[in-house]
């Protein structure tokens, strides 16, 4: 591990702990609303200030990390997962099954991303708490970003299905799922691992999309994509710099997540 | 030789002088380029298909009217119109108009033309929304040409303040071969860039003169850039690229202000409230339990006591809002019901007013009598910052009577199916923009059969006694022409909302504009357009003048 892998491999684990350290470290919490100072600028009582209803930004900002650093890897999970699944299988299967996938993957990858998102999101239940809201919205982030990921591990199993030690296997009579799960599942973990780690700032991102244009994280419930809303209007950045720190911290923490992917993950 | 030479300096001297002292004419003739913003491309010139923000602009610095509302006083003052005098019945109206002026094109101005807009414009065919105010009921709109300058407009039914709705209708010309551009108001389409601006001129026709025999309008030319982006809107302005903003928001308001605090207006509480309000319809997909809260009167005043409008006034709109009252702003002058105050902030009430229902606090939550947590969620369209803070707001208020409130933001296609078609909401966060002063145009809200009557849409009949008592009401006040009984029946619908609270009022917005220096002669206002509603008396100062 190289030195600049190191450090962002710091980073993002320091700015985990300091979310995760958000009931300590910002006591004010996130809803609670100082209504005598709204948008008020940083002070002893309000690090960062508060945002234009009187809550404390900082506090904000940490319980928004955590949210989003949490709940990004979950929906990369489920949407790796589902790739794993669908891509996996079809290049293991080849043949019909390989051309299917390949064009549901297509179909899947030329939908308006954006627009799906808005529509699935509508139909949900009102009455889900910000908690609950929040677990679906990345739940959906995982179920429709599976495809990319789908299209790269079928290529890539497609690949193994015609490798010697497959075909080796096959002639010592190995076959169906315990051939799957014993040489070609664990043949594409590196594949797998890539494509978890690309998708983590892929869907904080989408996340982020979805809050700036209000149909995120329900509130009270912060996350960067709702704190990043607040620059929406914003003219002069000297004014007000501290309203900057979301967008340095989404800035930083992407940074670092590409940083801690190889050229040979990124590729794989 | 000599003699004739000084006689002809003289003579320049002289012309100089009177050029001089009589700049003020040349100032008329050269009166520099307007430029503001449309937030939408205009869907039409058709002065009587309007029926859009952008629209409205154009028919009003373009369309010649009867009769004008003055948009300071708000009183109704003659136009076109020399006088005009509204049958006792109500479903007649005679116009005295006044002699001598053209179309911009040169076309004569009579009777024939006014004849002629209104008989296109009630032509059920045309679909005109400013037809749709003038029908009373069924049978033929009929006119009657008496002279060349004099006219009678005849309803099939009476149609209260009949004379102010007038101020929306644009005389078209009925022998002009350019139709629709062919305009009495003060300016007319010079250029149309979809997409990207609107050009308008100075009608060299305009009938209208200042106090001082010069010709009106004094600017040459309004350029009207069509830009969505309130952003973009305001760097502009700030940098002097365009000259008044009609409505800014209360952030951009206090940002212009804290650096030219000179540009920015705020002309006080504007006519637009926004508010809430519950689910009440029987057929609603919401359980039984709720609908039975919803439909309660005691429920529905405890949350209006629970919400503390002061606040939601000073935090989301900086100070530029007042708690509203009800479905009337104080600011409408006539109409507004001046005996009711907006509800005050009162928890300890509120709980009272609950606890009378059978609801009841346990552990720091409210329960009703059956033992249902009270939890719903208010619904409200995504990207309306203001309204998603005050939603923020309001959550809070209402947990700590223990209710949890659910803010959930809709994209606005979902938010209009779900209230407006399938019901399926527990309560909702809405804003009103009134662009009319009289209780006629909020029909379309107040009778239980109406398709705007947010909270319990088309009711075949009344479902409770005081829905039935507004919509006698209402039809009573719509039925007389008398100012006095209209304003005693309407001061009683105001009432009867007040106690019911169907729709819980929350602020009425200031009317909030900012308008550059080089402007001379703007008076903002709160009535549309608030910037340029005396668009034909505004000035650029010397400077802007040289510098276009």
């Amino acid at each position: 591990m190289n030195a600049a892998r190191k450090l962002a491999c710091v980073v993002v684990l320091a700015v985990c702990a300091v979310s995760l350290a958000a009931n300590w470290l910002a006591p004010a919490g996130y809803a609670r609303q100082f209504r005598e100072a709204p948008s008020a600028p940083p002070s002893r009582q309000h690090l960062l200030g508060t945002d234009e209803v009187g809550r404390d930004r900082f506090a904000r900002v940490l319980y928004g990390t955590r949210i989003s650093l949490l709940l990004a890897p979950a929906a990369a999970l489920v949407s790796t997962a589902l790739a794993a699944l669908i891509g996996g299988l079809a290049g293991y299967l080849g043949g019909i099954w390989l051309r299917l996938a390949r064009g549901f993957t297509d179909l899947f990858l030329s939908l308006p991303w954006l627009f799906l998102l808005i529509a699935v999101r509508a139909l949900l239940p009102l009455n889900t708490s910000p908690l609950a809201s929040v677990l679906i919205t990345f739940f959906i982030l995982g179920l429709l970003g599976w495809a990319a990921s789908a299209r790269v591990l079928s290529t890539s199993a497609d690949a193994l299905r015609n490798s010697d030690f497959v075909l080796q296997a096959r002639a010592s009579g190995l076959h169906g799922p315990r051939l799957f799960f014993v040489h070609v599942l664990p043949n594409l973990k590196p594949v797998l691992y890539a494509q978890f780690w690309i998708s983590i700032p892929v869907f904080i991102l989408a996340e982020a999309n979805l809050g700036i244009l209000g149909l995120g994280v329900a509130e009270p419930l912060p996350s960067w994509g709702s704190l990043l809303r607040e620059l929406e209007g914003m003219i002069s950045f000297r004014e007000e710099w501290w309203r900057l720190a979301p967008l340095l911290l989404l800035i930083v923490v992407m940074t670092s997540f590409q940083t801690l992917l190889s050229n040979e993950e990124v590729t794989a | 030789m000599n003699y004739r030479r000084a006689s002809l300096r003289l003579l320049a001297g002289y012309a100089l002088l009177f050029l001089t002292l009589t700049s003020g004419s040349a100032f008329a003739q050269n009166g520099g380029e307007l430029r503001f913003c449309l937030r939408s491309e205009p869907k039409t010139f058709d002065p009587l298909l309007v029926d859009d923000d952008s629209s409205l602009s154009i028919r009003y610095l373009t369309g010649g009217v009867l009769v004008r509302v003055n948009r300071h006083t708000q009183e109704l003052e003659p136009e076109l119109a020399e006088s005009w005098k509204v049958s006792q019945d109500g479903k007649q109206i005679a116009f005295k108009l006044r002699r001598g002026i053209s179309f911009s094109d040169g076309t004569q101005f009579s009777a024939d033309d006014v004849a002629f807009t209104m008989q296109r414009l009630m032509d059920p065919a045309l679909h005109s929304s400013t037809g749709d105010a003038f029908r009373s009921g069924s049978g033929a709109v009929s006119t009657k040409i008496i002279a060349p300058d004099q006219i009678s407009v005849t309803f099939p039914a009476p149609l209260a303040g009949l004379d102010r709705l007038f101020d929306q209708v644009a005389i078209m010309s009925a022998h002009s071969p350019k139709k629709e551009a062919a305009v009495l108001g003060p300016f007319m389409v010079a250029e149309y860039k979809a997409g990207s601006s609107v050009l308008l001129r100075r009608n060299p026709n305009y009938w209208k003169k200042d106090s001082q025999g010069r010709r009106l309008p004094y600017l040459d030319s309004i350029r009207l850039d069509i830009q969505p982006n309130r952003d973009v809107e305001m760097l502009r302005f700030k940098r002097g690229e365009l000259d008044l903003i009609n409505v800014i928001d209360s952030d951009y308001f206090d940002r212009l202000a804290a650096t030219s605090l000179q540009l920015a207006h705020d002309a006080g509480p504007s006519l637009d409230a926004d508010f809430m309000w519950f689910n009440q319809v029987a057929s609603a997909p919401i359980p039984e339990y709720k609908r039975a809260w919803f439909r309660s009167t005691n429920f529905r005043r405890a949350i209006s006591q629970a919400i503390n409008r002061d606040d939601l006034s000073r935090v989301v709109f900086n100070g530029h809002a007042q708690p509203a009252v009800g479905p009337v702003s104080p600011a409408n002058k006539f109409w507004f019901n001046s005996k009711l105050k907006a509800e005050p902030y009162r928890p300890d009430a509120a709980l009272k007013r609950l606890q009378a229902d059978g609801f009841h606090l346990q552990n720091g939550a409210l329960f009703d009598k059956g033992g249902n947590a009270v939890e719903f969620s208010i619904v409200t369209n995504a990207g309306s910052k203001p309204r998603e803070r005050m939603a923020v707001m309001v959550q809070e208020d209402l947990g700590k009577l223990g209710i949890k409130v659910n803010v959930v933001t809709l994209d606005p296609p979902s938010l209009i199916e779900r209230i407006s078609q399938k019901f399926n909401y527990e309560a909702a966060m809405f804003g009103f923009r009134n662009v009319d002063l009289d209780p006629n145009g909020q029909m379309n809200i107040w009778l239980s059969s109406a398709e705007n009557h947010a909270w319990n849409p088309l009711q075949k009949s009344p479902e409770t006694a005081w829905e039935a008592e507004i919509d006698r009401l209402m039809r009573a006040q719509a039925s007389t022409a008398d100012p006095k009984k209209r304003k005693e029946s309407f001061d009683r619908v105001q009432e009867i909302v007040a106690e019911q609270a169907p729709f819980i009022y929350l602020v009425n917005q200031n009317a909030l504009s900012a308008v550059s220096s080089a402007v001379e002669g703007a008076n903002p206002g709160i009535l549309s357009p608030q910037t340029f509603w005396n668009a034909e008396r505004l000035t650029l100062n010397a400077s802007a003048r040289a510098s276009r």
